[in-house]
Formats: structure tokens, sequence, C-alpha cells
């Protein structure tokens, strides 16, 4: 049999080491994809036969100049039009930190896709162009980071070259970002002058800023703090599947019955209560199972097996959480949303809702308001929400969710909406908290 | 400071189980496409951990070209029984006999054909899903796919059409005759793949080790010496030591020259590459586009 031990500790002789997920986001000219290129460039991730294709295309699409932006663009019609159409995932490491890079697109009819890719980052580098300062582009990607909760925010000052690396024009643009910065609650964002294309304070310290004392940009990269951008508050366990062997002749594994998931918030140890929602059955964890052997605790965002003191009934949809810090519950939900798909939002109309591990049908009740991104004032009682728009809803859903506030978990405050029939995903959504947390000491939970 | 930390690995890891479990609960009838290869080994480990001690819940699929390597299909064979997972292998050569696939005049590859032949298996076992090892760092193309990545009626990949895919919740929802291709080691590197191969002590097939080998140099590059597409008069055959990087036909797949012995000194010799992995694979130098063709044409 397995004995207690704690998760396996990571590769002997070596320095643990986590991953930094970021997006960049721009406009088409900002250089978005030369920045990337660079960073890979710069930091030895890019290979021989890749540089020779990037020699190759050179002829074609850059006029003999190597284009790094060739490097990013993965698709014909992008090489092409030279454009980038949808998320590019590009990876690279460095001996401190394994990157990984969603490269979005900043033209405004693919805004879904800088939240699909900004949705799972740590950090978001919103690029500048010096000449041009912050325009309704920059608003508009520094406003969808702030929704998505990115907590970590760099502004790239890029093309310093183009004016002459002057110290005022990059005040000038950082005092453009901070007049508005506050109203967007963002507070760790850093100001970093760059040209990416010439290499200066990518990788390397510029020489052509000695008025700029702080870090590279992948200085800051490297070393900005993202350990605790996961939850650690609150145990919650949305069920992804039940464990049950079909194994009638051992009778170890006959009586067996775990409940699977990845863990979207807090801690939890053997012997812990833990509640079963929205039944509201009680129990307590016998067991954390792993293929590895059982454990003593696991915490957000582990994987595991929980096998429970008591056969209580529960199965994909159902959320096991701690007896502290609890969710809230229920059908009335209000939420910010951003709408993806180029067929509108229609209140009254059924979506299918994907919450956590469950999907139920929801109707959206009202459209209370339409977010600005370039003003960030909040039009009220909006006709319409098309593609790209951001709105507040609420909505009802056929049976209850049971959830936190998105600024408190993006794991268990976030849904999708689905169109029935076309099945495409066409909303992305981001949950109020809620106004009251369940009461387990009500008659009808069992604890 | 908190000791509740996840490393590279371990966080690649829950996210590729959580992927996993993620079919389980949303389709019908899942097939995980295993090859024998080094990136389908790791998939089978995680569906170890994401699954057990219940059986997978879903078979294992493999397109046999004909042309693969001999170790490889032994290899694929002993683990899937060791696992006492079921096996399904559909051949192209079948696929070839019965007509679903048909070569170009004097086509001797059967990467094409793969297509064809893994849509009829699809057809025939109604799979509603099937999970594949493809990584995005491997390629350009690659590099745009979605974790759950929809195909149509026809198998086919529309780049320009994806569904966005936010946070983690993945939309399964289909039509009949529609089919969702799930790669849970989307944000795995290669070097990703081989320090985990070390981690969890996976066995993989020999060839990806150093082994003496009779090579052909054609298109710049050191191919196995093979009775598929003999030595032409004026090609270069040596004996060389080497081997295998990525796994593809005997006849496209480059040997590159390595004294590297274990997974230790392979992951010493991939920090030290200069170049990428798939610049050893012939199939894909055909064109800077011809990943992402094949791809549109229903290839996982």
């Amino acid at each position: 049999m397995f004995t207690e031990e704690v998760m396996p500790p990571p590769t002997p002789g070596r320095l643990p080491i986590d991953i930094l997920r970021f997006n960049t986001c721009g406009s088409v000219d900002d250089g978005k994809s030369t920045l990337i290129g660079r960073l890979l460039y710069d930091s030895k991730s890019l290979l021989e036969d890749q540089l020779e294709a990037l020699a190759r295309s050179a002829d074609l699409t850059g006029g003999g100049q190597i284009n790094l932006a060739n490097l990013t663009d993965g698709l014909r019609a992008e090489r092409e039009q030279g454009i980038t159409i949808d998320v590019a995932y590009r990876y690279f490491a460095t001996p401190r930190r394994r990157f990984i890079i969603a490269d979005t697109p900043g033209h405004l009819q693919y805004t879904r896709n800088m939240v699909t890719g900004a949705s799972t980052a740590n950090l978001s580098i919103v690029l500048v162009d010096a000449r041009a300062g912050v325009i309704e582009q920059s608003r508009r990607h520094t406003a969808i980071a702030a929704l998505l909760r990115i907590p970590h925010l760099v502004v790239a000052v890029n093309k310093m070259d183009l004016v002459d690396w002057s110290e005022a024009r990059f005040l000038e643009i950082r005092a453009q970002f901070e007049e508005f910065l506050p109203r967007l609650g963002i507070t760790d964002v850093k100001f970093i002058p760059i040209s990416a294309l010439q290499g200066d304070n990518v990788v390397d310290t510029s020489p052509h800023t000695p008025w700029y004392q702080g870090p590279t940009l992948l200085g800051h990269l490297e070393s900005v703090h993202v350990a605790s951008d996961w939850n650690l508050q609150g145990f919650r366990l949305p069920v992804q599947w039940v464990n049950r062997p079909n194994q009638p002749t051992d009778p170890a594994l006959h009586d067996f019955r775990g409940v699977s998931g990845q863990i979207a918030g807090g801690i939890i140890r053997t012997g812990q209560p833990v509640i079963a929602l929205p039944a509201g059955i009680a129990t307590k964890v016998a067991q954390i199972w792993t293929y590895d052997g059982p454990v003593a605790e696991a915490f957000c965002p582990q994987s595991v097996t929980l096998v429970l003191a008591d056969d209580v009934d529960v199965g994909r949809g159902s959320m096991l959480v701690g007896p502290t810090h609890l969710p809230g519950a229920g059908n009335d939900l209000r939420a910010e949303i951003c709408w993806m798909h180029p067929r509108r939002l229609e209140p009254g109309r059924k979506y299918l809702l994907k919450h956590t591990t469950q999907t139920v049908q929801a109707v959206v009740t009202d459209l209370t308001g339409k977010l600005d991104l370039g003003t960030f004032e909040l039009e009220p009682a909006p006709a319409k929400l098309a593609l790209n728009d951001i709105g507040e809803v609420r909505l009802r859903t056929a049976r209850p969710l049971v959830y936190d506030g998105y600024a408190s978990n993006r794991l268990t405050g976030s849904f999708i909406l689905i169109e029935p029939g076309t099945h495409a995903t066409v909303a992305a959504g981001m949950l109020r908290p809620p106004a009251e947390a369940v009461r387990p000491e009500h008659g009808d939970y069992v604890i | 400071m908190t000791s509740y930390h996840l490393d590279h690995l371990q966080l690649l890891e829950t996210e590729a189980i959580h992927v996993l479990r993620e079919v389980a609960g949303e389709f019908e009838r899942p097939a995980l496409l295993f090859s024998g290869g080094k990136d389908s080994i790791c998939l089978l480990r995680l569906a170890e951990k994401a699954f057990r001690p219940a059986e997978l819940p879903f078979p294992l699929l493999n397109v046999d070209t004909g042309h693969h390597f001999p170790e490889l299909n032994e290899f694929r064979d002993r683990r899937a029984r060791h696992l006492g997972a079921r096996l399904i292998v559909r051949t192209v050569a079948d696929a070839l006999a019965r007509g679903v696939a048909q070569p170009a005049p004097g086509e001797v590859s059967r990467n094409r054909l793969q297509i064809p032949t893994l849509l009829a298996a699809i057809e025939e076992f109604r799979f509603d899903c099937c999970v594949g090892g493809a990584r995005r760092d491997e390629e350009k193309s690659r590099a745009k796919e979605r974790f759950f990545s929809f195909r149509d009626s026809f198998g086919q990949w529309d780049p320009k059409n994806q569904r966005p895919e936010i946070w983690n919740l993945y939309n399964a929802r289909l039509n009949p005759g529609e089919n969702m291709r799930v790669f849970p080691l989307s944000n795995w590197t290669e070097m990703d793949v081989w320090e985990y191969i070390r981690r969890e002590r996976l066995e993989v097939p020999a060839i990806y080790f150093s082994h003496s080998r009779r090579c052909v140099r054609r298109g710049g590059q050191w191919l196995p010496a093979n009775d598929l597409m003999p030595p032409r008069p004026g090609e270069e055959v040596r004996d060389l030591v080497v081997r295998v990087r990525t796994i593809g036909d005997i006849i496209s797949t480059g040997c590159i020259e390595s004294p590297a012995a274990n997974v230790a000194d392979i992951i010493a010799e991939i920090a030290a590459a200069r170049v990428t992995e798939r610049g050893s694979r012939a199939d894909d130098r055909t064109s800077e586009a011809a990943m992402e063709d094949r791809k549109k044409a229903g290839y996982f």
C-alpha cells in the first residue's frame, strides 16, 4: 500500500521554476509581433532552421530585410496580409522562468481573441507607439486587462528610436496613462521605454536611455511575483468526473468511489469537513488520492481525486467547498460579459451557460449597461450588445449556480455563453460577487 | 513565503489532467491517439493520473501507415497491453484496399493518406473526440491551435473561425457528424516532454536513443536506409551512430548524429540544440504552410 506523503518534490538539483503567462496587446502597427520576435531572438530561443526560414521569407514580404513578425504570424493569410488573425501561442525559457506568450491581435474586429489570450494571463503588455502616444486602442486594451483582472500590467513605450529617445515624451505618455489607470483599479504597472525593432531595453539595457533606471522588459518578466495569483482562500472543487473502478474481483477497488477535479480555490487536508453544493450535504475527506499515492493535503490548482467519508450523491457539476469562505448560490446573476459573435445578444433568448463543470440553460433577462472602453463610461440600458461590446447584464439560469465573484476567484467566477444549435461560443462572462453566501446552518443543509 | 508552489511540470500536468477529465465528462465516445511516440507516451501517463484507479474511459487509436518504425509498433502494442487498454489499429493499406484513400500517381509517402484513414476510423467507431499529443511549439500553424479544436463534418479545421477559448472553460458541444480534437499537451515544449519522461521514469522506444544505423543522405538530412525508398545512384550511404528526435514514417524521419544514450543525455542535447525538433521532419519541409494545409484537410 501507499504511505501518506506530501507531493513529490521538484527534480533534485534544480531550483523550482514556474511559468509566467503573458499576452501582448497593441494596434496593428505597434510592433507586437516584432517585440515577440525580439524577445525570442535576443534570449536565444530561436534556432537555426527558424532563422533560415526567417531569412527565406524576408525576400517575399520584407523586401529583403528580415521581418521578426514572420516568426509569429503562422498562417498564410497573415503573412500575405501582414496582419495577425488569431491568438498565437509562443514558448520560451530562461534559466529563471518558463514563458507562455499569447500574441493577441489588436485590430478592432478581433477583440474577442484578445479576451481569449488575456483570460489566462498573469501579466499583460500594452504596447504604445511613442510617436502616437495613448490612442483609443491603448485605452481599450488597458480596460480589457483591468476587466479580466490581469494582476500585472506593463506599458511598453515602443519606437523610442523614432522620438530621439526623448525622456520628456516617455514621461508624457506615462502621465497620459496615469490619468486613467486609477479609475480602472490597476495598481501594479511598469512603464518601460523600448525599441522592439532594434532591441533596446527588451533583453539588454539600452545605451540610449541613461535616464531610465528600471529593468529591461525581460528582466521584469523574469522577476515579477506570480505565485500568489492563485486563490488559496476558500476551498473549491468543481466535480469533473466520478471515479468508480469496474473491478468486482478486486476488494480494494470494488468499493472505491472518488470525486475528481481540479482545485479551483483554497487548500484541502485529509479529515477536513467539506460540503457538497448545491445539495448542501456535509461530509469529510477520507483520502486525497493521487496516482503517486495518497497525500495529506492538496491546493489550488492541483488536480486530485477525493474519497469522501460518506457516500453522498455528487456528480459532474456539483461543487465541494470548505466550511469557511463559503460561495454564493442562485439562479439570478449579475455579470459583465464580452460579446464575441457577429450575431448580437438578444435579451430573452435562451443560451447555454458553462460555469466550472456544468452547463445549464440561461436567459439574459436585462441588458443594464454597455461599457465604452474609450471613455470607461457606462451607457445605461443600451438597445443591443454587438460583437466586441462589453455589457452589464442580469441572467437567470435554469438551475442554481454555486459561484464566487470573478474578482475573488477567476475560476469559479467566470462563465461562457454558447448559442444552442450552432454551439458557437458567443460570450465570456465575469460574475459579480453574490449578495450573500450560502448558509449551511439552514435546515436544508445537513451538517 | 508560502510552500504552496507548483513547478512548471506540475502546472502543465494539472492543466493536462483537467483537460483529459473534461473529455471524459463531456464526450460520449472519445478515443486517445497513441502512436508510441514520446508525446503520446506522456499523454498516456497523464491519462493514468487523471483516471486511475478506474479504467481509462476511452480506447487507444493508432493509424498505421505501414511505414512505421517496427520498434514503434512493438512498443505501442506492449504499452497498451500493460495498461489493459483497448487498442484499435487502422491501416492505410486497408484504407487503400477499400478505396477510402487514393494515392496520387507515384506517391510513396503515406503521410497524406493517414488523413482519410483517420477520418474513416472516426466514422466507423463514431468517435466524437480524438485526444492527441500535438504541441503548439512544434510548428507555426499549431501555435494557433486550441485545446479543444473543432472539426466540421468533413474533418476540416478552419483557423479563421475558431471558437474562442477563455479561462479553462472548454466548449465541447457538437452536432452529429462533427468532431473535436483535443490537445492536452498544447502548452508543453519538447524540453517539458523530456523532463516529464525523466521525472515519471517513463519508458520510450529505443530509437530515441543513440544506436548504429545505415543512413542515406537525402534532402539535406540523414534518413534511415529502407526498402521503400532505396538509395538512388549517387546518394551517399553511411553507417552512423544516430538517434531520432521526432518520429514520423521511416521514409521521412531524419536521424541526427548523437551519442545520447539516456534521457539525461537527451535533455542536455536539446538544451544545446541549434535546430528545432520539426527541422528533422521531411514532411514539414515541403513548404512554409505544409502543416497548415494538412490540418485544414483533417490531419491531427
